[in-house]
């Protein structure tokens, strides 16, 4: 939000200098490709630890497809939800490269813990993107094995899968599974209005004080639903966590090449045993925080005009372009792809069949409970009084 | 598979229940892409826009704009496959803006026999009237569960919400009964406090029924007692009321307060009561000024140019601001925010409700922009496409009370800004003129400014160059300019 906004002439006068938002120009941001295209060697954090990448033609073609798809099938989604066929969605619009850089760092062995909106991390853990459009259909809770992907379920309560993560991490510790450059990671995924929770505050102590293999991963996309950024924090949030002893780093999530080397070496490190830390990929949501919102009520046009301008698709394609390492015919090729499994992921949406009532006490218990058991006849009985019934 | 298929509007948000169509963005005989945005729908939590479901040709449009359309009921219809011939009976034709459409009997036809997937059971959909109303659902809803569920084994058919479909569609009754049961429902939202509640109990008095006069719009005990008293109570109505009320038993109507009402409520509360008005009026001679407007659109380059008496008065306010910047200011808690430029808001009482658009730095156009712009800005507010872009960042406005045939008002400020001008009907009256009583053409200007701000010698002022610029409009070009 730089000078001109309206809403920031009464709300930022307080603001401590150090807190001043706005990507460009931020030292502390760490970025390997600017919305223009153009390739950075190397960047520093705060901490003095080097990023870099680098990647083949064929790699950097591959995040450039990645992001185009999982836009696409974000955008579809969207639309179902808009055509009744999905009860809520929430878009990834404008995150896709803090979400693929991130997931694309992730090792096959690493566990992420995602909230809601991570359909980008799921696609880079290879699940069907099928699967997050059944639980906001309605017809189930998901549907994906966790273990088989390592990829946890969506969590609607803000925050809670961080001490989920949290656990999950002490227990890789335990396990003996840390200490080597194979060891094992875990990531939690979560959103600037989380940090203001309890669950998230207390993640921190517990991941710093047992060392746990964990990378704390905040797509600051400015708004809580539709709290501003200066309401949630008066310190840029990656700061926080050199209060809770563990470093923080700021990353521009715009930037796939950059969001991948900060997760890459956090989770790096994890593995090897040195303890959490805290990426802040600085991003924006382009659309609304779910399909209930309408952020025209609260945000100016102009500012998202700004962050038009530093979308994370544009910069690649740009990128690619000024280095002949793609041409017409990929980018058409891409497109061409990013349609056609849209058109099947919608067609298989509107295949899915409601589930029976009475499955509802399916997946509680592993082994069944005498009191479900009992709660299940009953409520068999009860939906054999109806006529026509087949139960 | 038919050809035709039927879209029913979905839930857009989770539990609602109702949306407002404001613009098709596709008309019938239009060949439409899947997920072509073709309706703007707004509910309860948002606007937005729904694209279509199917590709292939708009065969007929159920609702126009400006309806609230249940959850659950069909809006549009599409030709899934428009190159296979024609269909068996012309479709139905309907202006998006239009009276509500007639549907044919093919078209009718092809609602029964593809409804929406997964939306509605096949035989709920009623369809159209015999007068030719509209296509309702009919007997019982979708949205209900109620409405899916099988009767019980062995239970009395004769329960109302399980009653079959009848056989031959009736008119809408759904609409009243539904809005009655919402407003009431709704009562448990008014702002009051607990003794107050407890008084209206006691005293039989509706909570919902009274507008409240304390803070943020809550509901005093002076109201309650006023209400008790018989006195009269000002009840919110709409502006638009263009359809005749719709009276229950009781002979009275509850009108759920939501979108524009809703917002001019908010409003108009929150100014009232927080930036201390004062109204100064001024009753000027305004016949050189008519006289000119008339000179004006006599000249060519002006010939197609829409010339009203708010454009001088436009004018007016902008060349005064330019002798008082202070007027065109903001309130803003520790400090006053003066503009430079001037967003002229100007009140336009639309079939929505009340809406303020404005030109934005106004006071940057010549008087044939401002003309144009004025125009627009009018136009465009008539036919319902004023953007919220166009409604925000107003910082004067001109409120034109005198199109209703009034004199003059007390305008409330719009939130935010800092002077207020109504401007009254132009009448013929007696005058005293160059020392004779005349009939000349007067009116009368109430301007009604925030006194956080602007003093009473400040305003006074100000409305004295309004009014000195409409009695001499060339004079005061030339003394100021």
């Amino acid at each position: 939000m730089a000078k001109g906004d309206p809403g920031g002439t009464t709300r930022s006068r307080r603001a401590a200098p150090r807190s001043k938002k706005g990507a460009a120009g931020d030292p502390a941001l760490v970025q390997l490709l600017t919305p223009e295209g153009e390739r950075i060697d190397s960047a520093t954090g705060p901490d003095g630890t080097e990023y870099r990448v680098d990647f083949t033609d064929e790699e950097y073609r591959g995040l450039y497809r990645d992001l185009v798809l999982v836009r696409k099938l974000d955008a579809e989604a969207t639309a179902l939800q808009r055509q009744g066929e999905l009860g809520l969605w929430a878009s990834l619009l404008g995150q896709e490269a803090a979400q693929v850089g991130s997931g694309r760092a992730l090792r096959t062995q690493d566990m992420a813990f995602p909230t809601y909106r991570e359909h980008g991390v799921l696609y880079c853990r290879g699940i069907d993107p099928i699967m997050p459009l059944g639980l906001f259909r309605g017809v189930d809770q998901g549907g994906w094995d966790p273990n088989e992907f390592k990829f946890n379920m969506y969590t609607i309560v803000i925050g809670a899968q961080t001490l989920h993560a949290t656990g999950y991490a002490m227990g890789i510790t335990i396990d003996g599974k840390t200490g080597t450059d194979d060891g094992e990671a875990a990531i939690a995924y979560f959103g600037d209005g989380a940090t203001s929770q309890g669950d998230v505050n207390e993640a921190f102590v517990w991941a710093s004080v047992f060392n746990a293999p964990l990378v704390f991963f905040c797509q600051n996309n400015q708004y809580a639903i539709s709290e501003p950024l200066e309401r949630q924090t008066r310190v840029p949030l990656y700061q926080r966590a050199a209060g809770f002893g563990f470093p923080g780093v700021r990353v521009d999530g715009n930037d796939v090449l950059a969001t991948y080397a900060v997760t890459r070496t956090a989770l790096d490190n994890a593995r090897l045993g040195q303890g959490p830390s805290l990426i802040e990929a600085y991003t924006y949501r382009m659309g609304a925080h779910t399909t209930s919102d309408d952020p025209t009520r609260y945000r100016i046009a102009s500012e998202v005009e700004a962050w038009q301008a530093k979308d994370p698709i544009a910069r690649v394609k740009a990128f690619l372009e000024k280095q002949q390492i793609a041409d017409a015919g990929f980018f058409a090729e891409v497109d061409e792809q990013a349609r056609r499994e849209s058109v099947h992921l919608r067609e298989r949406v509107l295949e899915m069949p409601d589930p029976e009532p009475v499955t509802m006490f399916d997946h509680v218990y592993p082994n069944g409970s005498p009191l479900l058991d009992e709660q299940r006849a009953k409520f068999s009985r009860y939906m054999e009084s109806f006529e026509g019934s087949a139960h | 598979m038919s050809r035709i298929k039927t879209f029913n509007l979905p839930d857009l948000g989770e539990g609602l229940t109702e949306g407002e169509i404001l613009a098709w963005l596709v008309k019938v005989g239009d060949t439409i892409e899947l997920n072509q945005p073709i309706v703007e729908v707004e509910t309860a939590k948002a606007a937005v826009e729904i694209p279509a479901k199917w590709a292939g040709q708009v065969q007929a449009i159920h609702h126009p704009e400006g309806t609230t359309v249940e959850v659950g009921t069909p809006i549009i219809a599409i030709d899934t496959d428009p190159g296979a011939g024609p269909l068996d009976a012309p479709s139905t034709t309907a202006t998006p803006s239009g009276d509500l459409p007639t549907p044919s009997a093919a078209s009718l036809a092809a609602v029964q026999v593809a409804p929406a997937e997964g939306m509605v059971e096949p035989g709920l959909i009623g369809g159209a009237a015999p007068g030719g109303r509209t296509a309702v659902l009919v007997g019982y809803g979708p949205r209900t569960t109620a409405a899916k569920r099988r009767p019980r084994k062995g239970a009395v058919p004769a329960q109302a919400v399980a009653a079959p479909a009848p056989a031959a569609p009736t008119p809408p009754p759904v609409v009243a009964p539904a809005q009655n049961g919402r407003a009431a429902a709704a009562t448990g939202g008014v702002l009051a406090k607990p003794p107050v509640r407890k008084l209206a109990k006691d005293l039989g008095v509706d909570l919902g029924t009274l507008t409240g006069s304390g803070p943020l719009g809550s509901i005093t005990r002076e109201d309650v007692q006023q209400a008790a008293s018989g006195a009269s109570v000002v009840v919110a109505e709409p502006i638009a009321a263009t359809t005749a009320p719709s009276f229950g038993a009781d002979r009275e109507q509850r009108i759920p307060v939501k979108g524009v009402r809703k917002l001019t409520a908010e409003n108009m509360s929150r100014s009232a009561f927080t930036a201390p008005h004062v109204t100064e009026f001024l009753t000027v001679d305004v016949t050189r000024a008519m006289k000119a407007l008339d000179r004006l659109r006599g000249r060519r380059e002006w010939r197609d140019v829409r010339v009203s008496p708010l454009l001088l008065v436009a004018k007016a306010v902008l060349l005064a601001v330019q002798r008082h910047p202070m007027v065109n200011s903001t309130w803003a808690g520790d400090e006053i925010v003066v503009k430079e430029y001037v967003n002229l808001g100007i009140a336009a009482a639309t079939e929505r409700g009340l809406i303020v658009p404005n030109v934005k730095d106004a006071g940057r156009l010549s008087l044939r922009e401002l003309a144009d712009a004025l125009t627009d800005l009018v136009q465009t507010a008539k036919s319902g496409r004023t953007s919220p872009a166009a409604m925000s960042g107003g910082t004067l406005t001109i409120t034109n009370v005198g199109v209703f045939g009034v004199d003059t008002g007390t305008p409330i400020l719009p939130p935010g800004e800092s002077a207020i001008l109504a401007f009254g009907a132009v009448r013929e009256m007696p005058w005293v003129h160059k020392g004779k009583v005349k009939v000349r053409q007067v009116t009368t200007l109430g301007l009604s400014f925030d006194h956080r701000i602007i003093d009473g010698e400040l305003g006074s002022k100000f409305l004295r160059d309004v009014g000195d610029f409409l009695t001499d409009p060339e004079a005061a070009l030339l003394a100021w300019t």
